[in-house]
Order: C-alpha cells, then sequence, then structure tokens
C-alpha cells in the first residue's frame, strides 16, 4: 500500500512538473517549430540538457525569448543565430561546419577509413600466411580428432 | 616499431584525456569578445527613475559586474570586489543586479557593502540574455569604445584581479581613442 501511494505520488510529481509552462500556438506548425528549437538549443546552466528538458531559469528564459521570436514572425535561422550571437555555437546540439569543427564532423569517417584499411591488410596478411593445403601431419591430427570424436 | 604501436597509442590517448580533464566546461568562449556592448536602458537600483545605458560610459574603460542576491558564489565574490575597488578608486565596477528582488538586493548590498559606482537591474533577465550571462556572477570589461574585451565567468578570486583584471584595465586605459 505505501509503495503504491509512494508511486502515485511520484507520477503527480512529475505531471505537474510538466506542466510549468506549455505554451500554445494557434498554428500547429508553429507549435512544431517551437518544439523542435527547444530541443535543438543546449541549455548552457545543465550542459547534457536541451531547453525543453531543462527547468532551470535560464532555460525558462530562453523558451520565452524563442517563443517570443517566433510570434513576432521571426524564421528559425533568425532565431538560432540570435542564440549564437549571444552564447556561441556551444548553444546548439548541431555544431555547424565550419574550419574549427571540421576534426569534429569528420573525424570519425577519417578514423573508420584507417580501421577498414588496417583491417584490409590485416585480412591479406593472414590470408597469405595461411597454407590453403593441409600438410600430411595436419591431416593426420585431423583425423585424430574426428576419431575420438566417434568414440564419445 | 611495430611492437611499440600499442603503447604509442595508448600514450597518445593519455595525453589527449589529461588535456580534458584539465578542461573547465564552464569555460564557455564568449562570442561577444572584440564585439560592441549591447545597447539597453534599465533603471538603477538605487533610484528607479533614473536610467543607466552603457553610452553613459563611453569614452571610460569599465568593469560589468553581474550578481544577484540569491547567488552563492557571488557572496564568495564580494569580498574580492570590495578589496579591489577599495585599493584601486579610479575603477568604474558597474553592478547587472539579474532576476532579483528590489528588497533583496537592497539589504544584501547594505549588509556586504556595495563597491558598484551604479547597480542597474535586469529583473526579467533579458538583457541578460544579451549579454550571453548563464552562470552567475559573470564579470566583463569594456574598454572606452564601448567595445567588450575580456569576460570572466564565476567568482573573481584575488588570483584573477591581480593576474589578469587589474592589468587589462591598466592597459586599456592607457589606449587612446
Amino acid at each position: 500500500m505505501r509503495t503504491l501511494l509512494f508511486l502515485l505520488f511520484m507520477l503527480i510529481s512529475i505531471s505537474l512538473q510538466a506542466g510549468v509552462d506549455i505554451r500554445e500556438f494557434s498554428d500547429p506548425a508553429m507549435t512544431k517549430r517551437y518544439t523542435t528549437l527547444i530541443n535543438e538549443l543546449r541549455c548552457l546552466v545543465c550542459q547534457n540538457q536541451n531547453l525543453a528538458d531543462s527547468n532551470s531559469e535560464l532555460a525558462q528564459d530562453l523558451r520565452r525569448q524563442v517563443f517570443e521570436m517566433l510570434g513576432s514572425g521571426k524564421t528559425d535561422g533568425e532565431i538560432t543565430d540570435f542564440m549564437v550571437q549571444r552564447y556561441g555555437d556551444f548553444v546548439l546540439y548541431r555544431p555547424p561546419f565550419k574550419a574549427t569543427t571540421l576534426f569534429l564532423w569528420a573525424g570519425p569517417f577519417v578514423l573508420l577509413f584507417i580501421a577498414v584499411i588496417v583491417l584490409l591488410r590485416f585480412i591479406r596478411a593472414r590470408a597469405s600466411q595461411i597454407p590453403l593445403v593441409l600438410s600430411d601431419e595436419d591431416r593426420r591430427k585431423v583425423q585424430d580428432l574426428l576419431k575420438e570424436e566417434g568414440k564419445n | 616499431m611495430k611492437r611499440f604501436l600499442p603503447l604509442i597509442i595508448f600514450a597518445v590517448m593519455v595525453v589527449f584525456l589529461a588535456i580534458g580533464l584539465k578542461l573547465n566546461p564552464r569555460d564557455i568562449p564568449s562570442p561577444l569578445i572584440d564585439r560592441a556592448v549591447p545597447q539597453f536602458t534599465l533603471p538603477l537600483l538605487n533610484d528607479s527613475d533614473s536610467l543607466f545605458s552603457p553610452d553613459d560610459l563611453r569614452g571610460q574603460v569599465w568593469m560589468l559586474n553581474v550578481w544577484a542576491s540569491w547567488c552563492v558564489a557571488c557572496r564568495a565574490e564580494h569580498p574580492v570586489l570590495n578589496r579591489m575597488v577599495n585599493q584601486n578608486k579610479d575603477i568604474v565596477l558597474i553592478g547587472m543586479n539579474y532576476k532579483d528582488q528590489q528588497s533583496a538586493a537592497d539589504a544584501w548590498l547594505k549588509r556586504f557593502g556595495n563597491p558598484y559606482r551604479h547597480t542597474f537591474v535586469d529583473r526579467d533577465g533579458r538583457v541578460g540574455i544579451d549579454w550571453g550571462v548563464y552562470g552567475v556572477p559573470e564579470s566583463f570589461i569594456v574598454d572606452k569604445k564601448g567595445v567588450i574585451r575580456y569576460k570572466h565567468t564565476g567568482p573573481v578570486d584575488d588570483a584573477a584581479v591581480n593576474g589578469r583584471l587589474l592589468p587589462l584595465i591598466k592597459k586599456l586605459s592607457e589606449e587612446k581613442i
């Protein structure tokens, strides 16, 4: 019973928290843009959360900012530019492709390329090492093993 | 050579991880450095009829300190600022009272001392957004032309004041417009 009550209260607290600031647009397309934007912008206080997840004061203010800018007819690009001008590329969860982020974007592919080359060379080197024909000794060993298997 | 390859890879990784450990994730480079100060007019804390604008300080080097009475780190920083201004009377230190209550802010300055030449009030944090404020306390140094030259995130300590802030203020004060 106690556990049940506890779980019930937990559920209530979650729904209360989620209801802190719900913003409505008359146009569902705007609501969608709003949701996308606050999911792509990072909260700078709790750095591993986006604006949608975080309930910090700053995240609330920035959500309000996004809401108002959308309401005044700003494009998504203008809104992200506004944020980048003030908080830097750091505010974007998807950093832009430029000289300073080249390693970030290209790095994984370069590593993959190197890994594939190493793997290919490894496979080739092994293939050339292993003789394809069994020597007489190997053949005898195999037959011994098979015989043993048969006994069991 | 081949035998040492794993060791070399390991060593390179250790170097990268060690550098990563030393980095402070809170130190986000501000895109506002070398850009003009944001334009705004906000009321003063002690006199809501008077307005503050960064243009009032054109031609002077000044330091902006963002603070709030609810900010615990600001309390640690405050004696440092008091000392700094006491020992360097010509420093123009401006306070931005960020998302605070009037009465709490007044009481705070009364209790801990007021090093600020002026404190303006940003009640709802809008001007704070223009300054890219994300972690109070924050400090900025603005040069004579009204360009932001330096940002310090988090509480300043004596080492930061003597090592970076004061030398920079001195250097900027010698610049000609």
